[in-house]
């Protein structure tokens, strides 16, 4: 296994010289179709005509020689979330310092904020959506405000990966938009993940749960309560939300007291999840409660903000225990020019380098040339995007399922030990 | 003229079943409660002790405004930013502090100079706030100092987040208030004892300040009728900037007691307290100094034990994210039953 | 030192710390990426010289109750302004420059020494920011000695100049919308205006006001002096002109602007509705947003397949009726308990009204209803109108210019002149008969219905309803709007809607700094020109005649005293 993915980084950083070297970025060497080499080959790399715009329901972007190829980013980089946002940001800036070029044309970022809300989706989507020529989305960071943004994006046909939307309605069948796909694992993994985690090795039969109402929070809490009864036949003794923004916990908490739960999950963000960490700890009825959270608080920022009653602490979120050679010698560096951070600052900037390159291969495979003008058929763009499969990223071996699904989900929980994070499980 | 009478009459018995409605509620829900039994009675003394602390803080800020109001009568909106810039800019000297090992080495100084640093940065802006803004509406209509108010507490909050950022920063801990305190029955955090201690000191200073001192009595004068309080020879004023520096100096010490319960600031953090603390002010009777502390213990302990209380009875699913619900139908209860408050003087004019 | 040395050392003071402010907010720093002429001047850099040259403005000016300065005096007074701004600026890059203060001060970077330095270094930057202050400063002070009209056009052409160049997106794409792509070019380059652009946009601007100031006068005496039924005549043409315009206007600006001019329609909407409440009735209501919130849940529960309380499914015309209802039922239970409130109490007490709406809208309980923190999603279009903002527009403008039609009307009938009484003085309206307890459930109903309105089509509009759209900050919004416009006024609440809330839209680097420029905009208002920009008669008059009155009175307490406390109406 070490080995398979030493070589498969090896591969990636392999792909991304190649990408950085030549204009056409031939590196998609998984994407059948593709035909990377020459330049002049990515003049059509995807056999096209003017026809096929006019069959694609949504049309064709269409960039002039010379135009720069716009990819919109839809995630939270203010308030008190950003440290989620912006790592996914420098992640997809380092994806494209590696590989500056799609299809011959230079790509150009257009920074919105989700404000990790879903007016702030909506908001940012409808300032994607007004720009011409938009290629594709990477956003957005919360689930809440991936719910608007996927229904307003997918109406115009413009694709939106996200590389840290959890929410498993999202990608459910029912609920899911046609032009809408994740990096990120889908929470029905991690809520079932941590369930196994508390009632397996943390050996407890009771819990409690809090949530903030988000989609995500909401959602996440769910499975977990779900999956803890049914797994372990444990026992969920309350079910409680509060409201972002609130600071005093004291009632909601002594609440919960009242059942003395063996475990409190609250999976929830940075500003909320400090304050329960901390009024927690100094709650009677509580002390001998173990405390969890999820990805939302796996950041450093959390850390500060909770301080000394951090510790012992047990949080999910994705593996980042990548055994390449890539994350440590290239992406972290290239991470660290970017940002301007020693180190990363939240988990899922490896998801948003790798939906940048799922992306950029995904035009490449579609985009044609005639008569200097390049043309990327937005249908086309999802259905290749769609079709990826087996594609070599940083978070693992990508393949997307039809609902959007693409993650190589891989959960880890980490125990907060003297202040830092301690990956535990799996060993 | 009766016919005016029957329509009033018309009006109160709205606001009286509406109120009336509202009581035998909150009474019904905590019958139900209680009788349910799930929540333990160390439980409820917990809760309360934390509504006292809560209330505290309240308190002070609510003089603030108290005091304001007494003499200028009008509502000094941006009070709750004053209280956000002291517990901001102590953010920073508990931060220095702490790099520096003082808080380790030295910890009862270093909360000393922490707060006065609050105290000191909310004082000026108090100041600052009454020199630029509002002394020179003195006397325009009274809209038009409450909306400057209004853009002044604006103005400070966003100035705030420029400055420092729109993130959520965290007090380093002050490690000597860890702990528990034992009193019999009751047991209440260090720091809960420390911020009720500090909040009664407070007040009783601010008591002994108005009544015993000249300046406490010029105030008074003021508060009265600022024309003849001038022709006895009282800078007005001087009263006027002193009664708002006062109101900074509790408010800046309030920052410093809030964020030892929570912990955090942010540039948003002055909001709600000052409209809760306003609306202690109104609970007590404004213009009331006792008024003010008596309201802001109330509305933290209403505040506290309200939701489980009232709500949880009835299987309202998370009773507490309806907290600041029943503060506000606090204020609109009592609005109702007692205009001037629970120790407000009684006007008919 | 004479007291004009004294006077321009504290302007310039005074603006070293406005240039301080500006800077530490981050203002310099996120206007430095926007070129105000391509690749030679930022607008952030900018920033910095117009604090500078207002200074010196202010400087220069003749002090109260005196002739105006001679030309040297001023002149030196402005430059002494200016330089003490630059040399305060020059400390603060020094300092950002020298000590890290970053984990204080998150805009204190090093790049803001650069750009307060010219990126000329510190010893160059600090001459120059001296040297620029003062030489600024002069100029500011120039305005006096220059003829009135001629300081009036540069002033104005200087200002407009820069907005145009900020607006260089949305103009670019109007410009390319109706085809002239040639404009474009010539005008604007990556980000900025061109230098020709520059100079061009300037002269025609300049000209413009110029020609305004010295032959307006001529103009308007020209129109006065038509017979009465060619003004008729020429006013229904300039009406015919305006609804015309309005209804091709979507067409010419283009999708991104339409958007804009959407949410301004939406404020407009609530400006007129809240001026019913504060503008004619005089109440100060805070919790303005809790109409807003119940006319779009209103609108979500009834129409969205996503809320699964309402089945069937209304269409959205379908639930306006509904909405108009649901409106009048939260006026009165708004208005009813808060009847015998007067002024401050009244304003606290609907801000509490404001957030509990809020909160009940947020929680766990009515998640089952309102969706909670998630809100209601897919709201249906306003068939046969789209979501697309240039086709929402139009039921937005008729519904508009409906209330501004009913508000005009009511501000001119027996209402309104009842309301303007009780604003006046409640007691008295009451002795003279006046039901206060009608009118004001009246005004309360009234403005819940405009603000229902403008929430059923802001869930319309943008297709989610969510319980953050309904902050306090709406409620802020649209007080802002009709105190900047004008308290009172249809005309002010509509050019407030467009600077308050269009303006930030279209400058997208000013959208974090809204709220700041509120802040200063509400403050400023209030202390120089609180009947707004463009204030009706009365209005005016009452807010003047008080003020003078009460100048003798500094402390004016009856006014304090009768409308200060909760009093019993009984």
């Amino acid at each position: 296994m070490q080995k398979y993915m030493r070589w498969s980084g090896m591969l990636v950083v392999l792909m991304l010289v190649l990408a950085a070297c030549q204009s056409d970025g031939g590196g998609a060497s998984e994407e059948p179709s593709s035909d990377g080499g020459e330049p002049s080959a990515s003049a059509d790399g995807g056999s096209g005509s003017a026809a096929d715009c006019d069959a694609d329901e949504f049309g064709c972007i269409e960039l002039a020689e010379g135009d720069p190829l716009i990819i919109g980013t839809a995630l939270v980089i203010t308030g008190a979330n950003e440290s989620l946002g912006l790592d996914s940001q420098y992640g997809a800036q380092v994806a494209n310092s590696l590989r500056p070029e799609v299809a011959g044309h230079e790509v150009e970022f257009n920074f919105q904020d989700d404000g990790c809300s879903t007016e702030g989706g909506t908001a940012a989507a409808r300032a994607l959506v007004s720009e011409e020529n938009i290629a594709g989305v990477i956003g957005t960071s919360c689930s809440s405000a991936g719910i608007p943004a996927a229904e307003i994006l997918s109406a115009e046909g413009i694709l939106l990966v996200s590389p840290s939307n959890t929410a498993p309605s999202l990608t459910a069948p029912e609920t899911h938009e046609p032009f809408y796909a994740r990096t990120a694992h889908n929470d029905s993994i991690q809520g079932a993940a941590m369930a196994q985690f508390v009632c397996e090795v943390l050996g407890l039969g009771s819990a409690a749960t809090i949530d903030d109402g988000s989609a995500y929070a909401d959602q996440l809490a769910a499975v977990f309560a779900s999956e803890f009864q049914s797994q372990c036949d444990g026992e969920i003794t309350a079910e409680e939300a509060v409201t972002v923004g609130q600071t005093d916990f004291t009632g909601v908490l002594e609440n919960i007291a009242a059942d003395s739960p063996e475990f409190l999950y609250f999976p929830i963000f940075v500003a909320e999840g400090a304050l329960i960490t901390q009024q927690a700890r100094e709650t009677s009825g509580l002390e001998d409660t173990e405390l969890g959270g999820a990805d939302g608080i796996l950041t450093p920022d959390w850390l500060a903000a909770a301080g000394g009653a951090a510790d012992g602490v047990y949080l999910s979120g994705p593996d980042l225990a990548f055994s390449g050679d890539f994350y440590a010698d290239e992406f972290l560096p290239a991470y660290t020019d970017v940002s301007g951070e020693s180190e990363p600052i939240s988990v899922f900037h490896a998801h948003a380098f790798d939906a940048y390159n799922m992306l950029a291969d995904a035009i490449e495979e579609v985009a044609f040339t005639d008569g200097g003008t390049t043309y990327i058929p937005r249908t086309a763009l999802r259905d290749a995007f769609m079709a990826t499969s087996g594609f070599e990223g940083i978070t693992g071996t990508l393949t997307c399922d039809e609902n959007g699904d693409c993650a190589d989900a891989k959960i880890s929980v980490s125990e907060v030990v003297d202040g830092a994070f301690e990956r535990i499980w799996p060993e | 003229m009766p016919g005016r009478r029957i329509r009033l009459n018309f009006v109160n018995l709205f606001l009286w079943l509406l109120g009336g409605g509202l009581l035998a509620f909150a009474a019904y829900g905590s019958f139900l409660t209680l009788i349910e039994g799930r929540i333990q009675p160390n439980q409820w003394q917990n809760l309360i002790v934390a509504g006292v602390a809560l209330g505290s803080v309240y308190a002070l800020i609510a003089l603030g405004y108290t005091l304001v109001y007494g003499i200028l009568f009008m509502i000094n909106f941006a009070h709750g930013e004053v209280f956000m810039w002291g517990a901001f800019t102590a953010f920073f000297a508990a931060t220095a502090l702490n790099d520096a090992g003082m808080m380790a080495s030295n910890p009862v100084l270093a909360f000393f100079l922490v707060l006065a640093t609050s105290m000191l940065v909310s004082m000026v802006v108090a100041i600052m706030l009454e020199r630029i803004a509002y002394r020179p509406l003195r006397g325009a209509p009274r809209l038009v100092p409450l909306i400057t108010a209004i853009g002044a507490s604006l103005f400070l909050q966003y100035t705030a987040r420029g400055f420092y950022g729109s993130g959520v920063r965290a007090y380093p801990d002050y490690t000597i208030f860890d702990g528990t305190i034992s009193l019999g029955f009751l047991s209440l955090s260090v720091k809960q004892a420390v911020v009720i201690l500090a909040a009664v000191g407070l007040m009783v200073g601010l008591y002994l300040f108005i009544n015993r001192t000249r300046t406490g009595r010029a105030m008074r004068a003021v508060s009265e009728d600022k024309d003849v309080a001038a022709m006895m020879g009282i800078n007005v004023d001087r009263i006027i900037v002193t009664t708002f520096a006062i109101g900074g100096l509790l408010a800046g010490a309030a920052g410093i007691l809030y964020t030892l319960i929570f912990n955090q600031v942010l540039f948003f953090m002055g909001f709600l307290p000052g409209i809760k603390a306003f609306t202690a002010a109104v609970l007590g009777g404004i213009g009331n100094v006792i008024g003010a502390a008596l309201g802001g213990l109330i509305l933290g302990v209403v505040e506290q034990l309200g939701p489980n209380l009232f709500l949880s009875g009835y299987g309202v699913p998370s009773p507490n994210q309806l907290k600041d619900v029943i503060a506000f139908s606090v204020l609109v209860l009592v609005l109702i039953f007692r205009p001037s408050g629970l120790l407000g003087r009684k006007e008919n004019t | 030192m004479s007291p004009m040395v004294r006077r321009a050392l504290t302007l310039g003071l005074f603006g070293g710390i406005a240039g301080i402010h500006v800077s530490l907010v981050g203002i310099v720093n996120t206007f430095q990426t926007r070129d105000l002429i391509a690749d030679i001047v930022t607008i952030g850099s900018v920033i910095p010289m117009l604090i500078a040259i207002m200074v010196g403005w202010l400087a220069g000016r003749a002090p109260r109750h005196a002739a105006e300065l001679a030309a040297p005096t001023a002149l030196g007074a402005g430059a002494v302004a200016g330089a003490v701004t630059g040399t305060i600026l020059a400390l603060l890059a020094i300092l950002v420059d020298s000590v890290s203060l970053t984990w204080i001060l998150v805009n204190a970077r090093p790049q803001l020494a650069t750009i307060l330095q010219f990126e000329q270094g510190p010893v160059v930057g600090s001459v120059l920011l001296i040297a620029g202050g003062a030489a600024l400063g002069a100029a500011g002070a120039v305005l006096h000695i220059l003829p009135g009209a001629i300081a009036r056009s540069i002033a104005m052409a200087g200002i407009i100049t820069i907005i145009v160049a900020l607006m260089e997106p949305f103009i670019g794409a109007v410009l390319r919308n109706v085809e002239l792509r040639a404009i474009e070019g010539f005008l604007y380059d990556s980000g900025g205006l061109t230098l020709p652009g520059f100079i061009l946009v300037f002269a025609l601007i300049g000209a413009g006001v110029y020609g305004w100031a010295t032959r307006g006068d001529r103009a308007r005496a020209r129109v006065e002096a038509m017979p009465p039924d060619r003004r008729r005549a020429a006013k229904i043409a300039v009406y015919l002109a305006t609804i015309g315009i309005l209804l091709i206007l979507p067409q010419i600006v283009g999708q991104r602007l339409s958007e804009v001019i959407g949410t301004v329609g939406i404020y407009v909407l609530l400006g007129l509705g809240l001026n019913i409440v504060v503008g004619f009735a005089g109440l100060l209501d805070l919790g303005y947003v809790a109409f807003f919130a119940v006319g779009a849940y209103t609108t979500a529960i009834l129409t969205s397949p996503a809320s699964p309380v309402f089945t069937p499914e209304l269409p959205f015309w379908g639930a306006l009726p509904f909405v108009i209802l649901a409106a009048a039922l939260i006026g009165l239970a708004v208005g009813a308990p808060v009847l015998r409130l007067r002024g401050d109490y009244l304003a606290i007490v609907t801000l509490g009204f404001g957030e509990i709406a809020r909160e009940i809208f947020k929680s766990a309980w009515a998640q089952p209803v309102t969706g909670g923190a998630q809100g209601i999603l897919s709201i249906p279009e306003p068939i046969p109108f789209s979501r697309d903002p240039q086709s929402i527009y139009y039921p937005i403008l008729f519904f508009c210019i409906l209330a501004a039609i009913a508000a005009t009307t009511l501000a001119s009938s027996r209402v309104g002149r009842a309301w303007n009484a009780m604003r006046e003085d409640e007691s008295v309206a009451e002795a003279t008969g006046v039901n206060t307890i009608k009118y004001k459930l009246l005004a309360f109903g009234l403005g819940a219905a405009f603000g229902c309105l403008g929430g059923a089509f802001f869930g319309a509009k943008i297709g989610v309803v969510f319980p953050d759209s309904f902050n306090i900050l709406v409620s802020i919004n649209a007080l802002a709007l009709i105190i900047l416009g004008g308290m009172g006024n249809i005309a002010g609440v509509v050019l407030g809607a467009f600077v308050l809330v269009g303006l930030p839209e279209l400058l997208r680097e000013f959208a974090e700094y809204r709220l700041l420029i509120y802040g200063v905009v509400l403050v400023v208002m209030m202390l120089l020109r609180p009947e707004g920009l463009l204030p009706s008669r009365s209005r005016r008059a009452e807010l003047h005649e008080v003020k003078d009155e009460d100048d003798d009175d500094m402390y004016a307490d009856e006014v304090g005293e009768e409308t200060g406390r909760p009093v019993v109406t009984a």
